[in-house]
């Protein structure tokens, strides 16, 4: 009897400490979100979207920015996509299960938790000095490749993984080649969870700034970059610009501008969401 | 019954055995799957021990025996999908149509359009009920959509499904009963146009209802092929099956006749297993 009342009075506490943890958690998000709406907001207009950066407050705007976050988004997706899903295929379906794969398997873990920084030095070293792309988009897009390729690769084992072997065997005994069984079974099945690791892995990319700063991304650059070899910025580096100069009015584009790579994550994600699930309905019935 | 056919063989004539017409030549022409002295490993694990067994063109070969007795591994064995569990071995001869699928040189999806397999859980594919009767064809590269359509339609037919899904053809297969999916699944194998049909327990996961449709239907695709049937059910392999093979701790205890098993089995375990005493 007192044990359980005990028991209960446990269940009671964490219930308790589960919920100040997610208020705590809430609280801060809508502090922040508040805040920056607050700054942001009044100065957030379609003038503000559509105007290159000035010393002025009043006149800047994010558009090159903007442009920057978007050439860098869809280059960094077309590079890390199809490298990142095949490796994961590689891994998972091809290559041999021992030791040395165990200890692949661990580094790659590893290395979705390496500071993205280091990856900016990587980029600089290779990118732009070996292979003399300058500061370019093509070079900052192929380090925030690099960066997201272990996110990808291990959710795209996941997702693999999570294929039931019913659907494998039942290819295989129709005369399909191991090929085939991956193609028109294994990767359609799993491309909800795939998708799902290179949108996440996507947004994080868009909200770096220290590696595309390491890799030469400016802060000032007067012209909307018209191909990957264009000098270039991005929103984070916008932001991380606006928020270090005294003038009150940088401070507020630098709200308004934090709303905008916000709406834009926010955007990524519920079409990730979107599509993921359209994808699972369409595999379950 | 195996050992006498193999003391047969060598008496026979060489000559005799290319002369002859194929079909007079009974002991050896009527066999589509012949195993000799065939043992599996996994590992240290020995699977199968020394089987050697010889099924006939157009006949239900029922496989039975208490869980992990080999039959299984017997029915994979045929169609190589062993090959995908690592430390796997297989000694001896597996000759299906006079071929040794482990020796000779084969390619392996090539085998398996011959010989065709149905599951335990019926597992459509993710896909439309057409879809997943043509993708056997669709592997194969056949682009011809008359044909494919023709065979589709046929397949389906076959297995007595047309009538409930003709006016859906798009719906998902996974929207089905079990009973119709594994249904779908027969079809699909039989799109691909193989000899021989592996079954491993195709009804253990339905109704009564669904159960006794697939075993009519194992009685009808009989005409046409060859059918090898893993089953828990004693009644199940006594109403289909021509032939029995009693499987015991990987070795082939005693193979006859259907009903000569079920009545006069020679074996003592075999007795014990048919009349449930134990497994």
């Amino acid at each position: 009897m007192n044990n359980q009342v005990k028991n209960r009075i446990k269940d009671k506490l964490f219930s308790i400490w589960g919920w100040i943890s997610v208020s705590i958690g809430i609280v801060a998000l809508a502090v922040f979100i508040i805040d920056i709406l607050f700054d942001g907001l009044p100065v957030l207009s379609f003038r503000f979207l559509t105007s290159l950066p000035s010393r002025i407050p009043e006149k800047a705007g994010i558009f090159t920015a903007m442009m920057g976050t978007v050439w860098i988004f869809i280059l960094t997706a077309v590079i890390a996509f199809p490298l990142g899903v095949a490796s994961g295929v590689y891994l998972e379906e091809y290559g041999i299960k021992n030791r040395l794969s165990k200890l692949l398997e661990i580094n790659i873990a590893n290395l979705a938790g390496v500071p993205s920084i280091i990856y900016g030095l990587l980029g600089l070293e290779i990118f732009v000095r070996i292979f003399r792309l300058g500061n370019s988009i093509l070079a900052g897009s192929l380090t925030l490749a690099l960066l997201i390729l272990p996110i990808i690769i291990v959710s795209t084992r996941e997702a693999i993984k999570a294929v039931p072997q019913s659907l494998r065997d039942a290819s295989y005994a129709l005369g399909a080649t191991k090929w085939q069984t991956i193609w028109y079974q294994v990767l359609p099945a799993s491309f909800g969870g795939i998708l799902t690791g290179v949108i996440l892995a996507l947004s994080r990319a868009i909200g770096e700034a220290a590696p595309l700063i390491v890799v030469g991304a400016l802060a000032y650059v007067p012209f909307a970059p018209t191909s990957p070899m264009d000098n270039f910025s991005v929103l984070p580096i916008q932001i991380f610009n606006w928020i270090s100069r005294p003038q009150k009015g940088f401070i507020q584009n630098a709200a308004a501008a934090i709303i905008v790579l916000l709406i834009i994550t926010f955007l990524l994600n519920g079409i990730a969401m979107y599509m993921r699930n359209r994808w699972q309905r369409k595999m379950k019935i | 019954m195996i050992s006498a056919e193999k003391e047969i063989l060598p008496i026979l004539n060489q000559q005799e055995l290319y002369t002859v017409e194929p079909t007079h030549l009974h002991v050896a022409s009527s066999d589509i799957v012949e195993t000799i002295d065939v043992n599996v490993f996994y590992g240290d694990f020995h699977a199968l021990k020394d089987v050697n067994l010889a099924i006939k063109k157009n006949s239900v070969t029922a496989l039975i025996g208490p869980s992990g007795c080999g039959k299984t591994t017997f029915l994979r064995l045929l169609n190589r999908m062993n090959d995908y569990i690592p430390s796997h071995m297989v000694r001896g001869k597996v000759l299906i149509n006079g071929v040794d699928i482990y020796r000779d040189k084969i390619e392996i999806e090539q085998l398996r359009k011959e010989v065709g397999m149905v599951f335990q859980k019926p597992n459509p594919f993710p896909k439309s009920i057409f879809e997943n009767v043509a993708y056997g064809l669709r592997i194969q590269g056949i682009k011809d959509k008359h044909l494919i359509h023709e065979r589709v339609i046929n397949a389906i037919q076959q297995v007595g499904l047309w009538n409930e899904v003709k006016d859906n053809l798009r719906k998902n297969a996974l929207a089905l009963s079990g009973g119709q999916q594994q249904r779908v699944c027969i079809a699909r194998t039989l799109a691909v146009e193989p000899d021989i049909i592996l079954m491993d327990e195709p009804t253990s996961a339905l109704d009564p209802i669904s159960t006794s449709r697939i075993e009519e239907l194992i009685l009808q695709l009989k005409q046409k092929y060859t059918i090898i049937i893993v089953t828990h059910n004693m009644q199940q392999a006594s109403r289909i099956s021509d032939t029995t093979a009693f499987f015991y701790l990987g070795e082939l205890i005693e193979v006859g006749k259907t009903t000569d098993i079920f009545t006069n089995p020679r074996n003592e375990r075999t007795e014990r297993y048919i009349t449930g005493r134990f497994g």
